[in-house]
């Protein structure tokens, strides 16, 4: 670690990981409830277990984004953080909300809880996604400012580079059209239209920037590849997810009130969007067979090859498969779309963040440079079982949603959606195994924070090609 | 990429290309905002629908059901559900306040929201609204 300051970004990864915990177990709850319909009713009814797993997903990547971004920048910028006190105060400040949201998720039916938060006076709550609190809602705004302030002062003072422009550059896009949640227009076209602003411009967009500067951040560590090569890579990939996801927007206005020519619009250019994905895969894997470094952490290294690979399936491959217009007629809003929405988020948000832990929480727990090789062989069992569980998740959801599809809309006699969710329930049970294999990665994962042992260092062969 | 592409020529296409279509993305966006009123039945947006939508929101139905598609994939579409109730408010309305307190063994059930009688009708006319919007034919047939 090169600044002191940098160490603000521990209790952001420690709070990311705990919540991450917290959102896998709703997620075991969701599914055993897909095939035991009276599991925990009415005590935690489907749409409160989902409005955790949901929004703990959320939070716990903001955190994580949050948390690489003040290990990132003083880096970067090569200076300290402007105020880590602020850092620190933002990050009770943000735990505390978060928690309490979570509470009043889980304490209170849905409907008090809009009633004692004073919904009434700004209407904001009971949407996909953005069921929080408008006071919450209004925190997270106030978390965000202060946030981008004291990471703005730092990068003005210090150097400034291509990563953490385009860094910042995200994370401005992240709280601007995160305002788009406090317009709730009684029109539901209207609603859902500008819905999608905050929804689709953050994961299909700006999201995206924080995900090419992270990965590019921790690839130069690694590889030490040169920094132009690597910018170069970055502009392009960056350049191909706004071209293509700006206007791929328009593939979620096929069939919500909105004009017809989205259906074109939506079809040319989402269709396209799996290109800077698949850049993503070509960089991880260029950048480091060219490296003129081998660097200790093994782990970092594969879940940074892990993320490109895994972000252009789940969100590259897995979103082509339902995003024509035509094809989308029958499998919008099924289990297709669940299915896509599991590795989409895993691949490309839920791996850059743990990329970023494998690579800083080594330093910041006072290391050189790695963890003893028996903790990165831990983290590298739970990178598998994680991964190739979800791998598995996907694909059972995916069956599930063909036969649905095929049941409920296709078929000559269409069935009615319960029937139809019984005939496929096999598949929710298989996708729940899964979902256990899932969780026993997880905690192999925490589990890999907690061996000790020397720290792993290079055989004097691998020091070579080390600059 | 070869040593022609420069860095400078990668920022120009990231920065030129991004600004260009996030122009064209609020162009068409208003475009079809001023096309709405075609589609979106607003011609039926009744103060009883805008409170409709509220008890909608407030009871997290999205949490379970989707509507024109968006939601929750854990019970049915509701966008057409006035058409599979058979163009019926009652039938929707004795639907919502028969769901049992403590649900039915086994299987998925809503749970019971104690919804007032201004609430039932206003849900049950927010649904008949939402019915009525023209979603490019979606959903494909009556089972949502």
């Amino acid at each position: 670690m090169k600044y002191t300051s940098q160490s603000v970004a521990k209790p952001y990864f420690i709070a990311a990981i705990g919540l991450f915990v917290g959102q896998i177990l709703f997620g075991l709850i969701m599914g055993l409830q897909y095939v035991m319909g009276d599991f925990l009713f009415p005590e935690i009814p489907f749409n409160v277990a989902r409005m955790v797993h949901t929004n703990l997903l959320i939070v716990w990547l903001l955190f994580g984004f949050m948390g690489s971004t003040y290990y990132l920048v003083p880096e970067e910028s090569q200076t300290e953080l402007y105020s880590p006190k602020l850092a620190l105060l933002l990050f009770w400040v943000f735990l505390v909300a978060g928690a309490l949201t979570i509470v009043g998720y889980l304490a209170v039916p849905y409907a008090t809880l809009a009633k004692i938060t004073g919904n009434d006076l700004l209407p904001t709550m009971g949407r996909e996604f953005l069921e929080q609190p408008t006071i919450t809602k209004i925190g997270i705004v106030i978390v965000a400012l202060g946030f981008l302030f004291n990471v703005g002062m730092t990068i003005l003072r210090g150097r400034k580079t291509v990563i953490s422009m385009v860094l910042l550059l995200g994370l401005v896009g992240l709280a601007v059209f995160f305002l788009f949640s406090f317009y709730n227009p009684d029109n539901l076209v209207l609603d859902k239209m500008f819905w999608w602003w905050v929804v689709h411009l953050w994961v299909e967009g700006v999201w995206e920037l924080i995900l090419g500067a992270i990965l590019a951040f921790t690839l130069i560590k690694i590889t030490g590849v040169d920094r132009e090569v690597i910018e170069k890579w970055l502009y392009m990939i960056i350049a191909m997810a706004l071209i293509t996801g700006l206007l791929g927007t328009g593939h979620h206005y096929y069939y919500i009130g909105t004009p017809e020519y989205w259906l074109w619009i939506g079809s040319v250019f989402s269709a396209m969007e799996p290109v800077p994905f698949f850049m993503m895969t070509l960089f991880a894997f260029n950048m480091v067979n060219k490296r003129r470094r081998q660097h200790p952490n093994r782990a970092a290294t594969l879940w940074a090859l892990g993320t490109g690979v895994m972000a252009f399936l789940g969100a590259g491959v897995w979103g082509f498969l339902h995003t024509l217009a035509p094809v989308n007629y029958y499998t919008h809003g099924s289990q297709i779309t669940a299915a896509h929405g599991h590795m989409a988020f895993y691949g490309a948000y839920v791996m850059i963040v743990l990329t970023m832990i494998s690579y800083a929480m080594p330093m910041l727990n006072g290391r050189d440079a790695a963890n003893s090789n028996k903790s990165q062989v831990a983290e590298m069992w739970a990178f598998w079982l994680m991964t190739v569980s979800m791998v598995f998740i996907t694909l059972f959801l995916t069956g599930a949603g063909i036969l649905q599809v095929y049941l409920q809309r296709y078929s000559e006699n269409p069935l009615p959606f319960m029937v139809v969710q019984d005939q496929i329930s096999l598949f929710y049970w298989l996708r729940e195994a899964a979902g256990v294999i899932f969780l026993i990665g997880l905690v192999v994962y925490i589990t890999s924070f907690f061996i000790k042992g020397e720290e792993a260092r290079l055989t004097k062969a691998e020091n070579v090609i080390s600059d | 990429m070869n040593e022609t592409f420069t860095k400078s020529m990668a920022r120009n296409i990231f920065f030129g290309g991004s600004l260009f279509f996030f122009l064209l993305l609020i162009g068409l966006t208003t475009h079809s905002v001023r096309g709405l009123p075609e589609q979106d039945n607003r011609q039926n947006l009744t103060e009883e629908v805008a409170l409709g939508k509220k008890v909608w929101e407030d009871n997290n139905c999205i949490g379970c059901h989707t509507l024109l598609g968006e939601g929750a994939y854990f019970a049915p579409e509701l966008g057409n559900v006035y058409e599979r109730f058979g163009h019926s408010k009652e039938a929707i309305k004795g639907f919502i306040q028969s769901r049992p307190v403590n649900g039915i063994p086994g299987r998925r059930s809503m749970p019971q929201f104690n919804l007032t009688d201004q609430e039932l009708d206003a849900i049950a006319a927010f649904l008949k609204y939402s019915s009525e919007i023209k979603a490019n034919n979606w959903p494909p047939n009556i089972q949502g």
